[in-house]
């Protein structure tokens, strides 16, 4: 490598630049974690706080903590609930959706049926219709499933994810993109050796394509836990939201509970960041191959 | 072998039955549409896993059911809507709304009897003496209605109750004792108002106020050859007005709830011809655009610069600088969403507090002043979008061979002609599909708008609520969800506008990313 006369300079700018940048990217989060120690919910303050509280985190956690006037309260958790639904509706969800969208690309990537390449096509269009701007008959059709099997209704978690499961075209996407790169070698042979089209789903391909499902499993349920439009329409009683709904709740003009809000942010992003950068190598092929933001 | 036929054989059952009994309860309940809806399905899913030439259907048949019921059919209904005045005015259907009029009851004043209460021998039971008022000289009918007493009735639960009545007479005359106070009479109101008397007639007479009874009675009834109902008090004749979705009477007025209509492309002029709406909807538009442009332009620049510094092979460490860079990627956008929208908070704030004390009292507006919410709107969204741009750029460098740098080294060139005469020329093109695509993603980033602004600051004078910050997603969730009006109608046809740009853009991304006539990705 040829190296410039200003090597040295440019090579300090360069960490200057990134250390700057970071220490801007970074801000915010070191700003949450401190207003989480911080007493009261209206309290302004410096970086670190002067007097550490607990009162945010033993609300959010469902310890007994005292309030303003001295009393001692404790209720079960409500963060806590809503963690625990958003992590169900999350997990169920993305599992559903890769059995269906699994068995969707295998269909499109290896058999063939007359308007496939239409029927891609248009899925693909169809899916750039954000469902929010359909809520109106989502909630329309819930309420009609609601009213013969009350179970998957409206304000119910199966309903929630009924709707989520509409999201599968662009998984079905990912995952045909990622069984076209696998040559159909293998499988003809074991075809011509007697297995059937469904014995070299399972026992050839499905094997040889672990590394996209786990990205699209985890790619679908990072998008399911941030999803806040639909579960704010479909679920109305408090005990049934996810943590997008409830911590939205923290941050009403009329009722404003920053301290609480930071709790609850700090609480619920440290598990899905640390899963995120944990998986990040196998995400970053995804994406990329992908070409959607999920 | 055997065994897993007999499995799946048996799993098809199930569901198949599973199924059917469903249609029959939508049968029952009455809605036959959607019973003969649900059949057709049904027969659908069994000729597709029974027939072996739709043998590639059985593996699209789930995913294509769970597309086409929670995406397909909410775009066609939300197009139907599109098309209708459905909103909270006209809300119910037309045939809710002519059972709402038959179902109107009304007082029948005319028929009013004042009443007493008499307290039983027991104590705990009561009878209840129906007294018509006396006719009025000038009334000219002379029939005079007979006085009822009601049989014997408890008051302790608080439940409907209903007893029979009969003339005073056959009743053997007033009850002794004497009737109830006017004082004593209030502190039983409550569960008297579940009384109904039944006379002898059948007419069922309630109380309407703490001295009179009168019965219940009908306001309209339908006339079938003309189809209008007419009301039985005042003699009003309406009829349904199909164009603004309300019955009217002769005068024109509208009486009783509205009902959704079609009114063609009503909602579509809407947006063309009222002033009041135009406006707003203009500025939405040109801003969705100019967001959508900027946040693309944006988080590309610092992306591609920060990918560009990060392949650099001289700075140590370059995989933890990557993962603490990517860090705004990782965290969930809801909450560094809010986070933001916390720390911008003019009042209590910590941006504020700290530009204030850099700056000497620099402290924007950022939730009242138009352009200071965009900008802030802007600065979110680079924070949150510039490290998907980086790992894009990242992985299309790392297949550009580092050779064609140092022949452009050898030839003269200084880093900064090779950044925008090299690295960039070479990115573009691949990145061209991805760009749009991140394009039509912040043309629809409904969660960063709704969480951090809900649109605010709003637009004095506008016909619905909408603000600065708005963009046609918000826009459009605000017109049918928090807007008073719920004007599902007219949000439908934003919806329907929103659908047919976005589905222009994502087939040219498609035409250009496949460049062919086999679709692959």
């Amino acid at each position: 490598m040829i190296k410039s006369k200003h090597h040295k300079l440019h090579l300090f700018l360069a960490y200057a630049c990134l250390v700057g940048f970071i220490a801007l990217t970074m801000f915010p989060f070191l700003m949450i974690i401190s207003i989480s120690f911080r007493q009261g919910n209206l309290a302004l303050g410096s970086l670190i706080p002067k007097q550490i509280s607990l009162e945010h985190w033993k609300f959010v956690l469902g310890l007994p903590y005292a309030d303003a006037d001295g009393n001692i309260v404790q209720q079960p958790s409500v963060v806590l609930q809503w963690f625990w639904n958003s992590i169900k509706v999350a997990s169920i969800s993305s599992i559903m959706i890769l059995l269906l969208s699994g068995s969707g690309a295998y269909a499109f990537a290896r058999l063939r049926f007359r308007f496939r390449g239409e029927m891609l096509t248009s899925l693909m269009i169809l899916q750039m219709f954000p469902q929010v701007l359909s809520l109106v008959a989502i909630y329309a059709i819930l309420n009609v499933i609601g009213n013969y099997i009350p179970s998957m209704g409206l304000n119910t978690h199966p309903g929630l994810i009924l709707v989520y499961l509409g999201g599968v075209a662009i998984y079905i996407w990912m995952i045909k993109g990622y069984f076209d790169t696998i040559p159909a070698s293998i499988e003809e042979s074991a075809m011509i050796d007697g297995a059937t089209t469904f014995q070299t789903f399972i026992g050839i391909l499905l094997p040889m394509s672990l590394p996209i499902f786990a990205v699209v499993f985890i790619l679908s349920f990072i998008s399911y836990i941030g999803e806040y439009p639909v579960a704010s329409v479909c679920l109305t009683q408090t005990d049934q939201w996810t943590l997008a709904v409830g911590a939205n709740s923290f941050l009403y003009d009329q009722n404003y509970l920053w301290g609480r809000f930071a709790a609850t942010a700090v609480l619920s992003g440290i598990p899905i960041s640390v899963m995120f950068l944990v998986c990040q190598k196998f995400l970053v092929s995804g994406l990329t191959s992908g070409g959607v933001k999920g | 072998m055997r065994s897993s036929k007999v499995v799946s054989h048996i799993i098809y059952t199930v569901i198949i039955l599973f199924v059917l009994y469903v249609t029959l309860l939508v049968f029952r309940s009455g809605h036959d549409t959607l019973g003969f809806v649900m059949l057709i399905l049904l027969a659908l899913g069994a000729f597709v896993y029974a027939w072996k030439g739709a043998y590639a259907y059985r593996y699209l048949f789930p995913s294509l059911m769970a597309f086409g019921v929670f995406v397909i059919l909410p775009l066609i209904y939300t197009i139907y809507i599109a098309f209708t005045n459905y909103s909270a005015v006209n809300f119910l259907t037309y045939s809710g709304v002519q059972e709402s009029f038959l179902r109107e009851m009304q007082a029948d004043v005319d028929q009013a009897y004042s009443f007493n209460l008499y307290p039983g021998t027991g104590g705990e039971e009561y009878q209840v003496l129906l007294t018509p008022p006396p006719p009025e000289p000038a009334d000219g009918t002379n029939t005079v209605r007979p006085t009822y007493l009601s049989e014997p009735f408890s008051l302790a639960e608080n439940a409907p109750i209903e007893v029979s009545a009969r003339p005073v007479d056959e009743a053997g005359g007033t009850p002794r004792g004497s009737a109830l106070t006017m004082r004593d009479m209030i502190k039983v109101r409550d569960p008297l108002k579940n009384l109904t008397v039944i006379l002898p007639d059948a007419t069922r007479v309630t109380m309407i106020s703490l001295r009179n009874f009168a019965p219940n009675v009908k306001v309209w009834a339908y006339n079938e050859a003309q189809n209008s109902f007419s009301n039985l008090l005042n003699g009003q004749v309406v009829h349904a007005d199909m164009d603004a979705g309300f019955f009217v009477n002769e005068a024109g007025e509208k009486v009783g709830p509205g009902f959704r209509t079609r009114i063609g492309w009503g909602n579509f002029m809407r947006i063309i011809k009222d002033e009041a709406v135009r406006g707003p909807f203009i500025t939405v538009f040109i801003w969705t655009i100019l967001f959508a442009l900027f946040s693309v332009v944006l988080t590309f620049i610092v992306g591609f610069l920060l990918a560009v510094l990060l392949e650099w092979k001289a700075i140590r460490g370059r995989k933890v600088w990557r993962s603490l860079v990517i860090l705004p990627y990782a965290v969930p956008a809801f909450i560094s969403i809010l986070i933001f929208k916390g720390l911008f908070n003019p009042q209590f704030g910590e941006i504020n507090m700290i530009l204030g004390r850099l700056f000497f009292g620099f402290t924007p507006e950022w939730t009242t002043n138009p352009y200071w919410a965009r900008a802030m709107v802007l600065i979110v969204n680079l924070w949150l979008g510039y490290p998907y741009m980086m790992i894009l750029c990242t992985g299309i460098l790392q297949s550009v061979p580092s050779d064609i740098y140092e022949a452009s080294a050898i030839d003269g060139g200084t880093p900064k002609s090779d950044l925008f005469k090299m690295t960039l020329p070479l990115i573009l093109p691949p990145l061209k599909p991805l760009l749009i695509a991140s394009f039509a993603f912040n043309f629809n980033n409904f969660l960063l708008v709704q969480l951090l602004t809900n649109g605010a600051p709003q637009i004095v004078g506008a016909a619905t609520s909408v603000g600065y910050t708005d963009i046609l997603v918000t826009y459009t969730f605000n017109l049918a969800f928090r807007d008073a009006g719920a004007n599902y109608g007219f949000a439908s046809a934003i919806a329907t506008i929103i659908f047919i740009i976005v589905s222009v853009l994502s087939y040219v991304n498609l035409k250009m990313a496949t460049r062919g006539d086999e679709v692959r990705v």
